[in-house]
């Protein structure tokens, strides 16, 4: 288009720096969102340095911060989250592209996609009603006494119903439906050559899938896994109402626990002190620096695959 | 010979067992969307009357009562979201779109996606932090704008590839009628454009319509009627959690309905989203 340019008229030269500055926005808005909230948990960050990513001690009232509890509950509920979903991702996302009958192509992806629209507040309050009781009464305790886990300290305790389990259980469904669309974009991406050659070669149509279709969409594949993973680090709404929200830090799975998300909106209102709103502000920085990082991996490996195949 | 007969069906059994395996995956992952569905309908259903419309919270103990300032309110949110959200996303998406690959397309492209992906709790403590602590005060101003932000990049690439859709050759065929370059973009490409831009803005509200997590310290939540900017003002999303976290019978009934009723309201908005895109750029399908 650049050959197709007249002499710059003012309308033009206006529209251009008009776009431009609205793209700009973008950029402007995220270094922003990292300065403010660098800045505002700097003290805590200083007084505490990296003791406050390691220590367990969360005491307002005495002014120690430490978010070892909350950083590990968010990896625990993300590991339990992706352990559940992307199995079931996958087999959505071939089922979709591989092995549907064609009438029943739409109503499954449709389900599928409707799983995202729903708010997290909703899948709380799901949880809360339905899950959690489920949970308590019936997959608690068949996992601790009738399969006999409890002698591992992973599912060991009193089983109260909100725990990192429930919370990871939650996170694996509402991010289901984000690994198994860019999955699916790049199963559909891969060239029909790729299947019909191995079809040709004698291969049964899980075998296609298997060695000719999986290995060339394998990077996206990660990549849609990991944007997932993007996901269930930050989600706030639904873990908050199941997590139990503990400062402890505890191997079993049916305890409470924390996650840096639900610990800032759990505390956030009522902070006490200047040190307090601080030391969430770091949290939320450290929460920000991690989803950033997750997010730029996923989207560099979703592209390279996009970009290999086309 | 009798091997090569083993082998061929054991191969076939593993075929059928993978597919098996698949159809299974594909009725788990739709099972719990059913589930929440249907006690949406049951529990909502019981509590959504009329007067939950127009009608105030009650205070604990009065059975009743609706979320009428709490509909108002998430409607007032997603106006201002919107205003702050909508120019700045087809902005960026026009200039996405028409400088393809220049390195700060680029670059602003990626950014856009790792903006879409920060959790909606940051935008919160930022939007507190940026327009609630200097004036001491939430506001639904706050709120809005939070979602504001949060709207941006979404719209930005939605905008970006419906406007790429649009053929060059009508992008050309205006510059060769003697159309400037901006009136060219705003008038023939962006009109072409429209019905996916106006999916792309409905389906980015409909996503921040149930946001709760960056209302929490901006809007705030209102027991009482107020459409005040500069006030906080009471929203769906957050009334369904105040309630759902609440001890009380009554107050989980109202928030089943709330529930409902947001959920409602998304799945509306996305229907009519669907709706716009019937009409595709270029004409065609």
């Amino acid at each position: 288009m650049a050959a197709l340019r007249a002499e710059p008229r003012l309308g033009d030269r206006a529209y251009d720096v008009t776009t431009t500055a609205m793209a700009l926005v973008i950029p402007a808005l995220l270094v922003t969102i990292l300065v403010a909230i660098g800045i505002a948990g700097w003290p805590a960050l200083r007084q505490f340095g990296v003791g406050f990513l390691t220590s367990s001690d969360w005491d307002p009232v005495n002014g120690r911060f430490g978010a070892a509890p909350a950083i590990f509950g968010t990896i625990v509920t993300s590991a339990i989250a992706l352990v559940v979903a992307t199995p079931l991702a996958l087999g959505v996302a071939i089922f979709l592209s591989e092995f549907s009958p064609a009438w029943l192509r739409q109503p499954v992806a449709f389900t599928v996609d409707l799983l995202a629209a729903i708010p997290s507040v909703i899948y709380g309050l799901w949880g809360i009603f339905v899950l959690v009781p489920m949970l308590r009464e019936w997959l608690m305790p068949f996992l601790r006494d009738t399969l006999h886990l409890g002698s591992t300290p992973f599912f060991s305790g009193p089983a109260y119903g909100p725990s990192m389990l429930a919370a990871g259980l939650i996170l694996a469904i509402m991010i289901l439906p984000y690994i198994s669309a860019v999955t699916r974009e790049v199963l559909l991406a891969v060239p029909r050559s790729q299947r019909e050659a191995a079809l040709a070669l004698g291969a049964t149509r899980w075998e296609t899938i298997r060695d000719a279709v999986l290995p060339f969409a394998r990077s996206g594949i990660i990549g849609g896994v990991i944007l997932g993973l993007g996901r269930a680090l930050g989600e706030t709404m639904a873990v908050t109402m199941l997590i139990g929200n503990r400062h402890e830090i505890s191997l079993s799975l049916l305890a409470p626990g924390y996650t840096m998300a639900s610990l800032i909106a759990n505390e956030f209102s009522e902070a006490t002190g200047d040190l307090h709103l601080s030391a969430l502000m770091a949290v939320g920085f450290v929460l920000l620096l991690l989803t950033i990082l997750v997010n730029a991996l996923a989207r560099w490996l979703v592209r390279r695959t996009a970009a290999g195949v086309r | 010979m009798a091997r090569t007969r083993r082998t061929r069906a054991r191969r076939r059994l593993s075929n059928l067992v993978m597919q098996v395996v698949m159809y299974a995956a594909a009725a788990i992952a739709t099972l719990p969307l059913l589930a929440i569905l249907a006690y949406l309908l049951i529990k909502g259903a019981s509590a959504v009357s009329p007067t939950f419309f127009t009608s105030m919270p009650q205070p604990v103990g009065e059975a009743g009562g609706g979320m009428a300032n709490a509909i108002v309110g998430t409607l007032i949110l997603l106006g201002i979201a919107s205003v702050v959200g909508l120019p700045v996303g087809i902005g960026a998406g026009l200039y996405l779109a028409e400088r393809r690959s220049a390195p700060l397309a680029s670059t602003v492209r990626f950014l856009a996606d790792v903006l879409n992906g920060l959790p909606s709790i940051v935008m919160g403590i930022f939007a507190w932090e940026l327009l609630v602590r200097p004036v001491g005060h939430f506001s639904a101003l706050a709120g809005g704008i939070a979602l504001g932000a949060m709207m941006i990049p979404m719209v930005t690439r939605t905008t970006e590839e419906m406007v790429r859709l649009v053929p060059v050759s009508l992008y050309e065929a205006a510059l060769a009628l003697g159309y400037t370059r901006w009136r060219t973009s705003l008038t023939i490409v962006l009109r072409t454009a429209m019905g996916g831009i106006v999916t792309g803005a409905l389906v980015a509200v409909a996503r921040i319509a149930g946001e709760t997590a960056p209302l929490l310290f901006t809007a705030f939540g209102n027991q009482f009627w107020s459409t005040s900017l500069r006030e906080p003002i009471a929203a769906l999303p957050l009334q369904v959690f105040t309630y759902a976290i609440s001890p009380y019978d009554e107050w989980h009934a109202q928030a089943w309905a709330g529930a409902l009723v947001l959920v409602g309201l998304v799945l509306v908005i996305s229907a009519i989203a669907r709706l716009a895109t019937r009409k595709r750029p270029g004409g065609g399908d």
